[in-house]
């Protein structure tokens, strides 16, 4: 676990199940907590980016009324529940909903170990998907000559949307289609990543929380028992995201 | 013979010309590409990969951006369509006067498939969401520009004779895109038309700080569902700082089965107009946008008109009636097939040519609305109280109605009942009163508020609409004991699984896994555990989604649950465990194979 920032001890706070979170002016509910060592689950929200709000799997309880902490600003004195029955039990829906909308399968999937979703769905107890699965036709794009993209495990997180547009500067992803339709497209005339100047150097190339992009030629480079959410959990703020 | 759709040419000097035109009209705004898309489809039809590329060039937009906002809209296409989009209404209430068997005749008579497109490029049939013309339904919009509503078999015969004669929409019977009014009790709004310009007068005597004092004193909430007193919103946008303070006027009226705002907008336009100044003169905007749904298309060119012609009375442009200072213009903006751009902060989105989805709130579009500035968003029905606050006075409209829930409100009265229409009452009506006054009998059920608002059953007709007890976005659906409220329901379910905007997960997958329940309930194969995982997807939406859209998307399905159970439960094959799929069924492939079919061959007997 990282050593939290030093706060001034006069910095204002609230309470997260109980114990307090000191915070500077600004902070949302989720940033805060990071900050201070605590865990809120989550997969859209990445301490670089700008909060996005999507997922849904932060959210939290503030005076009865729920909110996403990672869009929710801190407030002096509020009582913030989160590691509750009841929110980890919606957890554990969300994640659900997630698993049957895509198609995921965890153990074929190169990214088994080192995906988030995998990891937050250990740490909220899911055993099983509930719902009966969307199996949805997603072809998967291998143009590129150094990056695969398998849209099959998409969350629409759009980190790599906001990594490519802010860090990278190059837009090369965007968001199509509504409802369960709604989908990741790529920014080319044949829609196909080997037509765009995405690079393996790029951040959106390593920031997929699960195993949509990934690097190809090195699937198995760190084998199974040694990755990311092996040793460690989603809990661990220090290993929680990608990268 | 497979003829290759017709879509927009950019090799074609004259349609290249239109495009160019409608480029340059926009200024060539970025902001502007959900109306350049629009106008782009209608040249032909459809928007194909080329012309997307051509205008993100054009707008100096990503492709990518231009494709994710294309995709969004219902009423954009990407891919081939029929040269007549025939798209009907899928309201229950058209539902309920017969538009399923009528799509089916029309779809039968034309040789085409529900969704598809017939094979040489002429016509494709689906729904859409409801058109609000359930007062005079079955309707149907015709190329996203034209309505047909009082549908029935000889109609649907006769249309389908024109469209194989290839006659343009344009040319088909007028009477057959008539819109009555229909309005079945008037009070203060719909009493009689207003006077143009008498509102401004009376405001500009008052001067601002008068005014504002009046619409204080009137405690006149916004009309749209969420009530926020529509004072409060003015003057926090009005204070808050910016480079210039924008008056959206919210006719994005989706929420099947109203539509009150239609009849304002086409009966008394100079109110809406009239209300948009005076909320302009109270926040200090010199830009107005309506935001007009697509499904009322129809009315933008009347709309125009009567913006044209209140520049010429001085009521719109330069120095409004004379007085110095008073500059304000009104654009509209024709949303193109999406329910969720009714709430605001989507609208806005929408206005400035991106995808409908909310913003996270804070900061609430008064602060930081379209273009990062300070916006006032109020719904048709609002704007036009504000006029008569304007003429009468605060205390006037207060008087009017119940001390929380001042003033009338407009109901869109649609279902089982004999004159359907628009109906005005003072705010705290009991619902008793409107069913006796719209002819409804052996009412088993209303919906008010339309799908994301309350199902009330028979006991409880002596309710109030108000605020403080049922609020209401106006619709007025009303179901007698033959209807099956599952049905209802089940209609519902596919409205917001259609409509939802997909951004976050409880709704996006929510919507679709209440959809696929209802269904599997629909065909027999429900068990009591599919029930109460519907119960558990409605608290999970309730307390997880990202807007009001997803919150209140199982309203009816809660609703309808816990009132009628007995639906539900009659459809259950078994109030344990049935799976998803016919076990049986599954075998007709080994039985095949095998060359079988004796009893053994079937694990229950053969019907």
């Amino acid at each position: 676990m990282s050593t939290p920032d030093p706060v001034a001890p006069t910095a204002p706070a609230f309470s997260l199940d109980g114990i307090d979170v000191p915070f500077t002016a600004g902070e949302t509910i989720l940033e805060a907590s990071r900050r201070a060592g605590r865990y809120i689950p989550h997969l859209c929200w990445h301490p670089d980016f700008h909060p996005q709000g999507s997922c849904r799997v932060c959210t939290v309880k503030v005076k009865g009324r729920t909110g996403a902490a990672c869009t929710l600003q801190a407030a002096p004195g509020a009582v913030v529940e989160s590691n509750t029955d009841e929110l980890n039990g919606q957890r554990k829906t969300l994640l659900q909903m997630l698993f049957v909308e895509g198609n995921h399968f965890c153990p074929s999937c190169e990214k088994s170990g080192n995906c988030l979703l995998q990891a937050t769905a250990y740490e909220m107890g899911m055993q099983d998907v509930l719902f009966e699965e969307f199996y949805p036709r997603r072809p998967i794009d291998a143009s590129h000559p150094d990056i695969l993209l398998d849209f099959n495990r998409c969350i629409l997180c759009e980190l790599c949307v906001r990594a490519s547009d802010v860090v990278d500067g190059k837009n090369i992803f965007a968001i199509a289609g509504h409802g369960i339709g709604t989908h990741l497209v790529v920014n080319s005339e044949s829609g196909k990543l080997g037509d765009t100047d995405m690079a393996l150097a790029d951040r959106a190339a390593s920031i997929c929380p699960v195993g949509v992009i990934l690097p190809k030629r090195r699937g198995f480079v760190i084998p199974i028992g040694e990755r990311r959410y092996d040793p460690h959990s989603a809990a661990d703020t220090a290993t929680q995201e990608a990268s | 013979m497979l003829i290759e759709p017709t879509t927009v040419s950019l090799r074609n000097t004259f349609q290249r010309n239109a495009v160019e035109l409608i480029l340059s009209t926009r200024q060539r705004d970025p902001h502007s590409l959900v109306q350049v898309l629009r106008e782009v489809q209608a040249l032909h039809t459809w928007l194909s990969r080329e012309t997307l590329a051509y205008v993100a060039r054009e707008l100096g937009l990503t492709l990518a951006h231009v494709e994710g906002v294309a995709t969004f809209y219902r009423f954009l296409h990407t891919a081939p369509v029929g040269e007549y989009r025939i798209l009907f209404s899928d309201n229950i209430t058209d539902r309920m006067l017969g538009s399923a068997d009528l799509m089916a005749q029309l779809c039968k008579v034309l040789g085409v498939e529900r969704g598809q497109m017939r094979a040489d490029g002429r016509v494709s049939v689906d729904f859409c969401s409801c058109t609000g013309l359930c007062d005079q339904g079955p309707a149907l919009l015709v190329n996203h520009a034209q309505i047909v509503t009082g549908l029935d078999a000889a109609r649907v015969e006769e249309m389908a004779k024109l469209i194989e004669a290839h006659v343009p929409a344009t040319e088909w019977p007028s009477e057959w895109s008539r819109v009555n009014d229909n309005i079945g009790r008037a009070d203060v709004l719909l009493a009689e038309r207003s006077q143009p310009g008498a509102a401004i007068s009376a405001a500009l005597a008052l001067g601002v700080a008068g005014f504002m004092r009046e619409m204080r004193l009137s405690n006149l909430r916004g009309r749209g569902g969420a009530g926020f007193v529509t004072a409060k919103k003015w003057e926090l946008c009005a204070s808050a700082a910016g480079a210039a303070h924008y008056l959206v006027c919210n006719a994005d009226e989706g929420e099947p089965g109203t539509f009150k705002d239609r009849l304002l907008l086409s009966h008394d336009p100079d109110m809406v107009f009239e209300g948009m100044t005076l909320g302009a003169l109270a926040i200090g905007a010199r830009h107005g946008l309506m935001y007009l749904r697509g499904e009322y298309r129809y009315l933008l060119d009347p709309l125009c008109a009567v913006l044209d012609r209140r520049r010429g009375q001085r009521l719109l442009g330069k120095s409004i009636q004379g007085h110095d200072g008073f500059d304000f213009d009104i654009d509209i903006h024709v949303g193109a097939g999406a329910y969720v751009c009714g709430e605001e902060s989507s609208l806005i989105e929408s206005l400035e040519g991106k995808r409908g989805t909310p913003r996270i709130r804070p900061p609430f579009p008064a602060e930081h609305g379209y273009l990062g500035q300070p916006t006032a968003v109020d719904n048709v029905e609002t704007l036009c109280a504000a006029t008569h606050v304007a003429l009468r006075g605060g205390a006037w409209w207060a008087a009017i109605g119940t001390p929380k829930s001042t003033g009338t409100s407009l109901h869109s009265v649609s279902g089982d009942c004999d004159h359907p229409g628009v109906y005005e009452y003072p705010m705290g009506t009991s619902v008793d009163r409107i069913l006796e006054d719209c002819g409804a009998r052996d009412t088993q059920a209303v919906q008010v508020g339309g799908p994301s608002g309350k199902c009330l059953s028979a006991m409880e007709f002596g309710r109030r609409i108000g605020f403080e007890d049922v609020p209401s976005a106006g619709a007025f659906m009303v179901f007698d004991r033959s209807r099956d409220m599952f049905e209802v329901a089940h209609n519902y379910a596919g409205f917001f699984a259609e409509e939802s905007c997909g951004f976050c997960t409880p709704c996006r997958v929510g919507t679709a896994l209440v959809l696929k329940g209802m269904d599997k309930l629909a065909s027999g194969r429900g068990s009591r555990r599919d029930v109460d995982l519907l119960s558990g997807i409605d608290t999970l939406m309730h307390d997880t989604t990202h807007c009001g859209l997803g919150g209140s998307a199982c309203n009816a399905l809660h609703d309808t649950i816990i009132k009628f159970r007995p639906a539900y439960e009659r459809r259950l094959k078994s109030l344990h465990f049935e799976p998803a799929f016919d076990l049986d069924a599954e075998l007709a492939t080994s039985r095949r194979l095998t060359g079988r079919n004796d009893p053994a061959a079937h694990l229950e007997p053969a019907q």
